[in-house]
């Protein structure tokens, strides 16, 4: 028994550790300085650690010509950021609360059609949208970018709210529209604040998911409003001359930092949201 | 009361233009140029099955689709597997469980593209796992899989699998917590060693949320793009390819919409019957 429970831990620190090492390289080269990687290896602590590689990333790493930064593809993936996450739950809220208390005919057929949308590769749908987007004057724009970031994160937002909703006592709906109130009303002063819960959650996964998608802002956003993502597999990929690996590294860990610590200030919500977002309720 | 009903109808009508206009429109578009003349512009000409013909003969969409199979079989198994085999041992108990559920889950969090880059890296020969072993003393030591045409669709695998562990994990995990206390007593009563209690009557048990695992696993593998792009770039050569990075390339870069449309639409249909196992079970469910 004892060595079965010794065997256990060893198993569990195991997987902890593959789990582990790819983020721990990542950390550990971003704080060496090049003769250092040059002579030792990614798997060495770094001898004298120190945040050079991080500036030089942050401020004048290279993307083709421009030698400008990753910041630019941070604050280009915050401008995109921003309005899609707030525009796609709400309209995800809105949805979920029409579809679930107010029962319209057809709500099931459209949640039905809306769950198979989700499942329809990017690919299949890429080549006319550019051609729609274009023909209005939204391809390669920064609301071209939000509006397309909201049409995909419809159909999760709209089910994970469906589902929220549809869960609430139809009672509540039944009171308020004796009390005379309608539609919106009741949407802003009765279920949104019973909804603080399942709007974190929806947060978190928009915010992780938007944040980290790449070939929606690689096709749609354009050069000029390339996300983090984009600007950073051009910086590793496409350098010329001898790798700068700390550079790169540091690149990599600062784009993949806006999620990892929503991740860690948020674990129980994280979980919820992808487990919503994947089982689909 | 009727005011109401049709402010529910409004809000929902964007989304009823949206749902048909960008997912099936779109998708029906695509569909629909795949039967035409179509190269580097479209031309509506019909042309009948020629492009899915030209497409299968064209060696890199082989080695694309054929890699989707072979990423997709061991992805689905090995994320199935360690995710299951990691929930099982964290439910047995232990100390620190919240110390292991955070390190196994943080890849989630992580882009496609930050996991591709970093496993290039421990993977890469001159500087990764082949490097530190050779430095270790054993000079003739090698790893180079992402170098070599015909192991580099491996390497996915390993990525893969460290990125959707946690979620299988997670998953089987809350369906393992759910499994009735008094089957664990009976069966304890009865002296019936703990894997076989797993093996015969709690996994069954978990049947369903097995399935939703393989789905789950197997729509991801089929929609795959960023990780490739991100860890091989679809080489040496385009021998790590897969179909999603196909269709990106010949719609943008080689710019041939006709090509690129025929490999969606198989994309499409792939996704449907990696759905298949799930309308099984949800019919099977509804017919009891």
């Amino acid at each position: 028994m004892k060595a079965a429970r010794i065997g256990l831990y060893a198993f569990l620190l195991g997987a902890a550790l593959f789990f582990s090492i790819p983020l721990l390289i990542v950390v550990m080269t971003s704080l060496k300085p090049m003769t250092e990687i040059r002579t030792g290896s990614i798997f060495a602590l770094p001898l004298a650690p120190n945040f050079d590689a991080w500036v030089k990333a942050w401020m004048s790493a290279c993307t083709g010509l421009a030698c400008e930064g990753i910041r630019v593809g941070f604050w280009n993936s915050f401008r995109i950021l921003v309005p899609s996450v707030a525009l796609s739950v709400m309209a995800g809220a809105l949805n979920g609360y029409a579809l679930a208390q107010w029962k319209p005919p057809g709500a099931n057929a459209l949640l039905t059609a809306l769950m198979l949308g989700a499942f329809i590769p990017y690919q299949v749908i890429l080549y006319p949208m550019v051609k729609i987007l274009s023909n209005i004057g939204l391809y390669n724009s920064l609301p071209g970018i939000i509006a397309v970031h909201i049409i995909f994160g419809l159909p999760v937002m709209t089910l994970i709210f469906r589902n929220f909703y549809a869960g609430l006592p139809d009672e509540l709906l039944k009171a308020a529209r004796v009390d005379g109130a309608g539609f919106w009303r009741i949407f802003f002063e009765i279920m949104l604040p019973l909804s603080i819960n399942i709007l974190i959650v929806a947060v978190i996964l928009q915010v992780t998911g938007i944040w980290n998608d790449y070939l929606l802002g690689l096709i749609f956003a354009g050069r000029d409003n390339a996300p983090m993502t984009v600007q950073l597999n051009l910086i590793v990929n496409t350098s010329m001359g001898e790798q700068e690996h700390n550079v790169n590294m540091a690149a990599t860990l600062l784009t993949a930092l806006p999620p990892l610590l929503v991740y860690f200030a948020s674990g129980r919500y994280f979980v919820r949201g992808i487990t919503a977002g994947a089982v689909k309720g | 009361m009727r005011i109401s009903g049709l402010a529910a109808r409004l809000v929902l009508s964007p989304t009823v233009l949206v749902t048909v206009v960008c997912f099936y429109g779109c998708a029906v578009w695509t569909a629909y140029i795949s039967f035409t003349k179509s190269s580097f512009i479209p031309n509506y000409t019909f042309n009948g099955l020629a492009q899915y013909e030209r497409l299968f003969a064209t060696p890199r969409w082989g080695v694309a689709y054929t890699n989707m199979f072979i990423f997709g079989v061991l992805l689905v198994v090995g994320a199935l597997a360690v995710g299951l085999l990691l929930a099982i041992m964290i439910d047995r108990n232990v100390r620190g469980e919240g110390f292991f559920r955070t390190v196994m889950l943080y890849p989630l969090s992580m882009s496609f593209i930050v996991t591709g880059l970093a496993w290039q890296w421990v993977l890469s020969p001159s500087i990764g796992v082949q490097h530190f072993v050779r430095d270790l003393g054993f000079p003739n030591f090698t790893f180079d899989w992402i170098a070599q045409q015909d192991r580099a669709i491996y390497t996915l695998v390993f990525a893969g699998v460290w990125h959707q562990a946690g979620l299988i994990m997670a998953i089987m995990l809350a369906g393992l917590r759910g499994v009735d206390r008094d089957i664990w007593r009976a069966t304890k009563v009865e002296g019936i060693p703990t894997w076989r209690v797993y093996l015969g009557i709690v996994l069954p048990m978990l049947r369903p949320l097995v399935v939703t695992c393989v789905v789950l696993l197997s729509v991801a593998v089929v929609k795959s793009y960023d990780l490739v792009v991100a860890m091989t770039g679809g080489g040496p050569g385009f021998a790590s390819d897969l179909p999603g990075k196909f269709v990106v390339d010949f719609s943008f870069e080689r710019a041939n919409i006709g090509q690129a449309s025929a490999a969606a639409v198989v994309m499409l249909g792939s996704v449907f019957a990696a759905l298949a196992p799930y309308f099984y079970v949800e019919l099977r469910k509804r017919g009891q």
